[in-house]
C-alpha cells in the first residue's frame, strides 16, 4: 500500500519508479508479479484516436466599437461556431462543417475541412479568418466583423471534450453487399474487413477498469499539455457487461476532459476526415496510474489476451439501434491482423494508433520522472460499477 | 520486362481500339489494373505490360503518336509520412497488400511496387496522408 502523496514525494526526490505500460509488462515477464509490484510507483497509459465530442471555447477580446457576436453568427475559416454565449465567447466543435460543404449530396462525401481541421490550424499557430454578424444593440453597436485571429492573441483558448477515452469499443463490420462509409472507416461488403478503435492493453480506462484511481480532478496528458478530467463523459456506461476481472466487454466508461489549447501540440491533435461520415478530431490522451495497492497493480497489468470486444454489423444492426453481437474477439486477435467471424477469416484495421499511444506513454513517463508532472488524488469518484448509472436511448414522444 | 503504366486517352480516342494494337503489332501482353472510361470524357487506363524491351519502347512510342499520354505508375500514389499517424485503417482495404505495418516500429509503410493505383487508400485515410495524381 502506498499513498499518492508518498509517490509524489518520491517524484520530487527523483526516486520514483515510473514505467510505461509496455515497460511494466516486460518487468513482470523478467522478475515476476510480486517483485514488479514492489518496484513500481506509477504506470503510464495512453490512447490516440478520433474523438468526435471534442470542441474548443475561446474569447477573442472586444472590438472598438463593441460587437455582440452572442446570438449572432460567426465562422472561423468558413466553419460555423456556436454563438449562444456572451459577446465574444465562441464555441467550435470538431464536427462543424462549412455551410457550402456538399456533405453526402455527392456520396460518399469527402469532408476535407471542418471544425477538427480549424482546431488543428489554431494549435499550429496559423492565422484564421473570423467573420461575424451581429444584430447590434445600444451597448454593442457594431454589426459586422472580418478579421484574422491567432491563438496567441486570444484571451482564452480551451479544449473541452465532453466524451473521450472510451473504455473499450465495438469492432465494426459490414454484412451487406455494398461498401458502407462509417465513423469506423470504410467497411467492405460481405465481411470484407473489420475495424476496431482502442489501444487495448494500453488504453487508460481499460487499465483502471473500476475507476479506482481516476476520477474528477485527475491530471492527464491532453494533446501535449497537462489537462484534467472535468467530469465523466457523456454516454458513460459503467454498467456495461464485464469479464470476471471487471473488464468491460463492450463500450463502457468515458471521460470529459479539459485543458489549455495554447499549450497543445499538433502532433497529438489532428483534424480528421471520415469519408461519407464527416469531420472529427483525433486526440492523444495519457493517464498515469498510481500503484496504490495490489488490486490496482493487477488491473493495470491486463494484456490484450484478457480484453474482449463485440463484432457489430454497421450495415443493418448499428444503424437501427440493435445491439446484436456477431461474435466476441480479443484484442490479441484483433492486433494479429485477422479475426474469424462466422467461420470466415476477416482482415482487421485499427482507427486508434498504437504507435502514437506508445509515444504518449513514454513522454508522460518522462515528464513524471523529471518532476514536471505530478499525480493527483481524485476530487470525486466517477459513477462506478455498482452505481446503477447507465446509458439509455432516447424516449421519443410526439407533440400532440 | 514488366512495367505498370497509366494511359490517358483524350476525348476523341476513347472509342478507338488502341490497346489492341499493343498485342497485335508489338507482341505485348497486358493486364488491366484499373479503367475509367466515360463517353465524352478523358479515359484513364492502368496497365501492367509484359514483353520484350524493344517492343515495349516501340509500343509506347505508338501510343504517344496516337495521342495517348503515358506515365509510369510508380510515381502516382504517394504517402506523406508527416501526415500518417500509423493507425492501420487502410491496410485491410488495399487489394494488393501495398500497405503494411512494421511489427517492431508499428509504422505503416507504403510499398510502391505493389500499388495498382486503385485509390481506395485515399478515400480511407482520415488524415489525407495518401494522395494520387492520375
Amino acid at each position: 500500500m502506498k499513498t499518492i502523496q508518498e509517490i509524489n514525494q518520491k517524484i520530487k526526490e527523483g526516486k520514483a519508479q515510473i514505467l510505461t505500460k509496455d515497460e511494466l509488462l516486460s518487468l513482470i515477464d523478467k522478475k515476476g508479479r510480486k517483485k514488479a509490484y514492489k518496484e513500481v510507483d506509477a504506470v503510464t497509459t495512453a490512447t490516440f484516436g478520433p474523438m468526435c465530442s471534442s470542441g474548443i471555447y475561446f474569447n477573442t477580446g472586444h472590438t472598438k466599437p463593441r460587437i455582440k457576436i452572442g446570438a449572432g453568427r460567426a465562422t472561423l475559416d468558413g466553419v460555423p461556431c456556436y454563438t449562444g454565449f456572451a459577446a465574444v465567447d465562441l464555441l467550435l466543435g470538431a464536427t462543424s462543417l462549412p455551410e457550402n460543404d456538399p456533405r453526402n449530396n455527392i456520396y460518399p462525401g469527402s469532408f476535407g475541412f471542418g471544425g477538427g481541421h480549424v482546431i488543428e490550424k489554431l494549435v499550429r499557430g496559423e492565422d484564421l479568418l473570423l467573420e461575424a454578424r451581429a444584430y447590434g444593440t445600444d451597448c454593442y453597436p457594431r454589426r459586422e466583423l472580418k478579421t484574422y485571429i491567432n491563438i496567441k492573441d486570444l484571451n482564452e483558448a480551451v479544449l473541452f471534450n465532453i466524451r473521450n477515452c472510451y473504455q473499450n469499443y465495438n469492432v465494426a463490420v459490414n454484412t451487406s453487399n455494398k461498401p458502407i462509409y462509417t465513423y469506423m472507416g470504410i467497411l467492405k461488403p460481405d465481411l470484407g474487413n473489420a475495424n476496431f478503435c482502442s489501444a487495448g492493453y494500453l488504453s487508460p480506462l481499460l487499465c483502471d477498469p473500476r475507476y479506482k484511481t481516476v476520477g474528477i480532478g485527475t491530471r492527464i496528458f491532453l494533446a501535449g499539455a497537462s489537462g484534467f478530467v472535468s467530469w465523466w463523459g457523456t454516454q458513460h456506461n459503467p454498467s456495461a457487461e464485464r469479464t470476471d476481472k471487471d473488464i468491460p466487454k463492450k463500450p463502457a466508461g468515458t471521460l470529459a476532459v479539459i485543458g489549455d489549447l495554447k499549450k497543445m501540440d499538433s502532433r497529438f491533435l489532428v483534424g480528421t476526415s471520415m469519408t461519407g461520415y464527416g469531420v472529427t478530431l483525433s486526440l492523444g490522451i495519457g493517464l498515469p496510474i498510481p500503484i496504490i495497492d495490489e488490486e490496482v497493480f493487477d488491473s493495470v497489468s491486463v494484456t490484450d489476451n484478457d480484453i474482449f470486444s463485440q463484432v457489430v454489423d454497421y450495415a443493418k444492426d448499428y444503424p437501427q439501434g440493435q445491439s446484436r453481437s456477431l461474435g466476441q474477439v480479443s484484442y490479441a486477435q484483433l492486433r494479429s491482423g485477422k479475426i474469424r467471424i462466422n467461420k470466415r477469416e476477416v482482415p482487421t484495421g485499427s482507427l486508434s494508433s498504437l504507435r502514437k499511444a506508445k509515444e504518449i506513454a513514454l513522454i508522460l513517463k518522462d515528464r513524471i520522472t523529471k518532476g514536471k508532472f505530478f499525480l493527483t488524488e481524485k476530487v470525486e469518484d466517477l459513477p462506478g460499477l455498482d452505481s446503477g448509472y447507465t446509458f439509455r436511448p432516447l424516449k421519443e414522444r410526439s407533440p400532440k | 520486362m514488366k512495367k505498370r503504366v497509366v494511359l490517358h486517352f483524350p476525348t476523341g480516342l476513347v472509342d478507338k481500339p488502341i490497346v489492341y494494337r499493343l498485342v497485335k503489332d508489338f507482341d505485348l501482353e497486358f493486364n488491366i489494373l484499373k479503367a475509367e472510361v466515360n463517353p465524352k470524357e478523358e479515359g484513364v487506363l492502368v496497365l501492367e505490360i509484359k514483353g520484350d524491351d524493344q517492343n515495349y519502347k516501340k509500343g509506347l512510342a505508338y501510343l504517344k503518336s496516337s495521342g495517348v499520354k503515358t506515365q509510369s505508375l510508380s510515381e502516382d500514389v504517394a504517402m506523406d509520412k508527416n501526415k500518417c499517424v500509423d493507425c492501420t485503417v487502410c491496410i485491410p482495404l488495399c487489394p494488393t497488400q501495398a500497405l503494411e505495418q512494421n511489427p517492431k516500429t508499428l509504422e505503416v509503410n507504403f510499398i510502391q511496387e505493389k500499388c495498382i493505383a486503385c485509390g481506395i487508400c485515399i478515400k480511407a485515410c482520415p488524415y489525407a496522408a495518401m494522395s494520387i495524381s492520375l
